[in-house]
């Protein structure tokens, strides 16, 4: 190929990205514009998400994968040091400013614990989380992409019944902090990486430099977005409201649930997306993640196959997703990511019980005819 | 198939979220947004998350 034809190909295509970035910023600018600086804000890191996840490869679902799996230890090596940098930044951040910043502090109860586990077991059988589900769909992910709209109607269905469930038995909500709570989260941090590198094969405990920039990365912008929107990153509060929105529109009273009905719920029902926190994450996940795959030319891969009854299963399984996730309080990014590194202890019992749940889905996923029995 | 498609009908789909959103919303007012960082606002936090329980 000569000089000339690489220049040809490589100007539209040069184009072609720079429209594709300046239509994300107009669409941020736009957003600050008809709504507020906060909200165009929270777009762009939304997109910044969604760019890193899907650009730089950091999930959670593939990571506790490839440990249980294949005794990798990088990925969730990976997570915890970014949950850690957020939690350097964030606990101190909360002390100072406890009216204007929140935590996502949740309580532990036997509700939330099934729901961590039936999340993490439903995650491993889409192959994505909360952010995962998202980020994937937005690359073409066709699995993720079925699953999506499933996933948001379980959102809806899990907070309409959520009161119901937590008063099956939910413990007070405790949340460490200070410089010992601090300590201790970082400590807990290191002892999970630290198991996870003592079980990982010779040659899968090294990060690879991807890892190092996402979890940079994706902590930076955890941060910001504390500082921009008071509260830490969230998911699937976001994805039930787009249904409450949708059934209210048409009609539905949802006065019989406690979670919809509640003043700060209507609110945000009768106000746009475009002012709500966690859904212009969500919108920028998606967004960030198809112009990331797209960037790298990953639009054009071919899209896998699977039978009808593997279908039925990511379509249950999605559902169950967002279900379990509202009754867990949040998902992998909620819950794991902006609990723990904001000190509720409902963070680590997510952990625990979704860790426990995904080896149950792992082995649960060949036998729904996703992939083939080892 | 390729992405390419599902991509694509994705997008429109949360085109048309959108514009179903703006449609049946109150009108935007940016005059009345809050400011541009939540820290050093002196507002409290608005508590729309996931983690959040009504009535805690």
């Amino acid at each position: 190929m000569t000089d000339t034809t690489l220049a040809t190909q490589s100007t539209p295509r040069l184009r072609g990205r720079a429209l594709a970035v300046l239509t994300a910023l107009a669409a941020a600018l736009a957003v600050a514009a008809l709504a507020g600086p906060r909200y165009g804000a929270l777009l762009l890191i939304g997109l910044g998400f969604g760019i890193v996840m899907e650009g730089l490869r950091f999930g959670f679902t593939g990571p506790w994968r490839r440990l249980i799996l294949f005794r990798d230890a990088t990925g969730i090596v990976a997570q915890m040091i970014c949950i850690g940098l957020v939690a350097l930044i964030a606990f101190p951040l909360l002390a100072a400013n406890p009216t204007e910043l929140m935590g996502a502090h949740a309580p532990v109860g036997y509700a939330m614990i099934g729901g961590a586990f039936v999340f993490g077991l439903c995650m491993q059988i889409v192959l994505g989380c909360g952010s995962g589900t998202l980020v994937n769909a937005g690359s073409g992910n066709l699995v993720s992409a079925v699953a999506l709209p499933f996933f948001c109607i379980g959102s809806f269905a899990g907070a309409y019944h959520l009161t119901w469930w937590t008063g099956l038995g939910s413990l007070p909500v405790a949340a460490l902090s200070g410089g010992a709570g601090l300590a201790l989260t970082l400590v807990a941090l290191a002892a999970v990486a630290g198991i996870a590198l003592a079980v990982a094969e010779p040659g899968k405990r090294m990060l690879p430099g991807r890892l190092w920039a996402a979890a940079l990365i994706l902590a930076g912008l955890a941060i910001l977005h504390l500082v921009v929107a008071g509260q830490p990153w969230g998911v699937v509060y976001g994805l039930g409201l787009w249904v409450a929105k949708g059934a209210v529109a048409m009609g539905a009273d949802l006065s019989g649930s406690a979670f919809w009905s509640a003043p700060s719920n209507v609110e945000r029902i009768e106000q746009s997306l475009l002012t709500d926190i966690t859904s212009l994450t969500d919108l920028g996940l998606i967004a960030g993640a198809a112009l990331a795959a797209w960037w790298r030319d990953g639009l054009s891969a071919k899209v896998t196959g699977h039978p009808i009854h593997a279908w039925i299963a990511v379509i249950i399984a999605g559902f169950l997703l967002g279900y379990s996730s509202r009754l867990a309080f949040g998902c992998n990014i909620g819950a794991l990511f902006s609990g723990v590194s904001t000190g509720s202890l409902h963070g680590w019992a997510w952990f625990a019980a979704a860790f426990t749940g995904s080896w149950y889905g792992i082995k649960l996923r060949p036998y729904l005819g996703l992939e083939a029995r080892r | 198939m390729t992405r390419k498609p599902i991509v694509l009908v994705l997008l429109v789909a949360v085109a048309g979220v959108l514009g179903f959103d703006l449609a049946t919303s109150r009108p935007l007012d940016p005059f009345t947004a809050p400011p541009l960082l939540a820290l050093g606002s002196g507002q409290a936090s608005g508590g729309a998350h996931c983690a959040s329980l009504p009535g805690s």
